[in-house]
């Protein structure tokens, strides 16, 4: 602190005072709505103190989404691509640093160029890819003349079997697996790791993955704190991809419910506010719970990422 | 890059570690992308058979049709109006957070709270608050009747997106802002004052030149994610709508795609979002990175 003139300090009050009320208003409004009855949440302005309708509100998007199953389809999605992502990113960053070999730089490349182009961007092909999730292999392998080859030397041909990920929990977390950002921070983390720790290692005999297991992974418990607390409200909030992978209302995410409970004249129906409302908060709350409680790991993470 | 002084020679255990990521970066990034591009250039003949070449015809379709025009100029409107907003109201509230009176750390807290909610999450919530007959700001309807509505005026509905795209960028700039002016030294503003530069001086000749490789970063990452996030505010939202005042590239590129079944049309559509998209990425590595440094 520099100055402490009382104008001053009181200007940076008022300020941040009135940047609070913005940022958490909307969020305020939406509990407040949802804890009153449907003649008062329809009422213009709405009261901005909570009514007393709160539990019957809550039970009732609850059980009118069904959102059982699907917060557990969410969290089965964000724990899988959390964890997938983590592993993924450890060994292939494991791969391009403690490994020496002319191809590191192409693979780092072809994983860090990936960076560019999230999954809304290229959601067509992606999505016609997803019929069959080894097409692209088995096209590589018949160009590359590498099934011929075995045909002609066993009389076997080649063909991988099909693999739909429509309506499936792999179809929902593979796709969102391969990480740029995460093999970038576990590299990031990796070269921080001072080298004398490898050279005491090999002189006591540890071999590559007794070296990557025992010894580093441990040593980068806050990098995978930060990287989980990230990947788990990126995975949780996914919308467009499970929208166009789920048909089945069997595997439907939570956050995909949210169009379902869009309340709107359109439909002929009453706009039922207060039940919406309440859904919008049941789906908000994992990852607002996650940022609120994990905040520092999640800051960190963010950004040391520094891309 | 700095490598390893000392490393593993184990060549085929280094292919197997990083195999995995390899298959799903060929299978569900390369792969269609690839894809995009064969089918951006051909066309489904109407009663079935091979894909026909043809040539730029696609593309000329999409130039031709004002509705991508539209939505390319709707997009951009988007884009930049909500990335001013939301890189306004961060550098603001960091500024003010970075002078660290007493409570400066719970502000630091919750201003990042809206960070963790999903975007059509934060669409249903701004469509109720703004929504022309519940929620609050109808009540200018009460006292001008039709001043607002959304759903059938296309200003209000870019402003209702615009807020909300906005809103819920502003704590992820602010995160940022922050980390950027407390990582410049102390002494150097201190120095700045006694030499009698006030706050505001202090923040444009020295804080903000010092910060300006975060303020390019977050330049870029704004814009990309606005083209990212769009999706689920717009779905929730308007719908593209009020007369496709909302109808932004990646939701129209999905309605055209899923909705009218047209991939030639939507390939050549996402293949021109590709390149702006890594155009952007690509500036900010090599223009930004080497103009703007300081250090």
């Amino acid at each position: 602190m520099i100055e402490r003139t009382p104008l001053l300090n009181f200007t940076t009050h008022a300020i941040l005072i009135v940047g609070l009320v913005m940022l958490l208003l909307p969020l305020w409004i939406v509990f407040v709505a949802s804890t009153h009855d449907f003649r008062t949440v329809n009422t213009v302005p709405m009261p901005l103190w909570p009514g007393s309708h709160m539990v019957e509100n809550y039970v009732a998007a609850w059980t009118q989404s069904g959102f059982g199953p699907k917060m557990l389809n969410s969290l089965v999605m964000a724990i899988g691509v959390t964890t997938g992502k983590i592993a993924i990113a450890a060994l292939s960053a494991y791969s391009i640093v403690y490994f020496r070999y002319r191809l590191r730089m192409v693979f780092f490349w072809l994983v860090f160029i990936t960076l560019m182009l999230p999954l809304e961007v290229r959601i067509v092909p992606t999505y016609a890819v997803a019929a069959n999730a080894f097409r692209p292999l088995q096209v590589l392998l018949d160009v590359f003349g590498m099934s011929w080859l075995l045909e002609s030397v066993t009389g076997l041909r080649l063909v991988l079997p099909e693999w739909s990920l429509l309506n499936s929990y792999s179809g929902l977390i593979l796709p969102l697996i391969a990480t740029a950002t995460g093999t970038f921070l576990y590299r990031q983390f990796f070269l921080t790791v001072p080298d004398e720790l490898l050279e005491a290692a090999k002189m006591d005999g540890t071999g590559p993955l007794r070296f990557l297991f025992d010894i580093l992974l441990p040593l980068s418990k806050t990098n995978m704190a930060a990287l989980a607390t990230i990947m788990f409200v990126y995975s949780w909030n996914q919308y467009l991809w499970p929208l166009l992978i789920v048909t089945d209302p069997a595997y439907g995410t939570a956050v995909m419910q949210l169009q379902r409970i869009v309340p709107g004249p359109l439909f002929g129906e009453p706009p039922r506010w207060h039940i919406a409302m309440a859904g919008t908060l049941i789906v908000m709350l994992p990852p607002l719970l996650v940022v609120v409680f994990m905040q520092r790991w999640f800051v960190r993470g963010l950004i040391n990422q520094d891309k | 890059m700095s490598g390893k002084r000392v490393t593993f020679k184990n060549f085929w255990l280094a292919i197997l570690l990083i195999l995995p990521q390899l298959f799903l970066v060929f299978t569900f990034f390369y792969w269609p992308a690839g894809e995009a591009l064969y089918w951006a250039f051909t066309l489904e003949p109407p009663f079935g058979g091979e894909q026909q070449w043809v040539g730029w015809q696609n593309f000329e379709t999409v130039f031709a049709d004002p509705l991508y025009w539209n939505s390319v100029k709707r997009s951009l409107l988007f884009a930049f109006s909500s990335t001013a907003l939301a890189m306004g109201i961060g550098l603001l509230l960091a500024s003010f957070v970075d002078r660290q009176l007493a409570g400066y750390k719970v502000y630091r807290f919750i201003y990042f709270w809206p960070y963790a909610v999903a975007a059509p999450a934060v669409g249903l919530a701004f469509r109720f608050i703004f929504a022309p007959d519940a929620g609050f700001v109808s009540a200018i309807n009460v006292w001008f009747p039709g001043l607002w509505n959304p759903a059938l005026d296309g200003f209000d509905a870019m402003v209702l997106i615009v807020l909300a795209n906005a809103w819920s960028m502003v704590a992820y700039n602010f995160i940022f802002f922050l980390a950027g002016l407390q990582s410049i030294p102390r002494s150097l503003v201190e120095a700045g004052a006694m030499d009698g530069a006030g706050a505001v001086r202090r923040m444009r000749d020295l804080q903000l030149p010092l910060i300006a490789p975060t303020f390019f970063f977050l330049i870029v990452i704004n814009i990309t994610d606005s083209f990212v996030n769009s999706f689920g505010i717009v779905d929730i939202t308007t719908g593209g709508g009020p007369a496709r005042a909302t109808d932004l590239m990646v939701f129209k590129i999905y309605s055209d795609g899923f909705k009218g079944k047209d991939y030639s049309l939507a390939a050549a559509q996402s293949l021109v979002l590709m390149l702006m998209v890594c155009a952007l990425t690509f500036i900010q590595f090599r223009f930004v990175e080497r103009r703007v440094h300081y250090s």
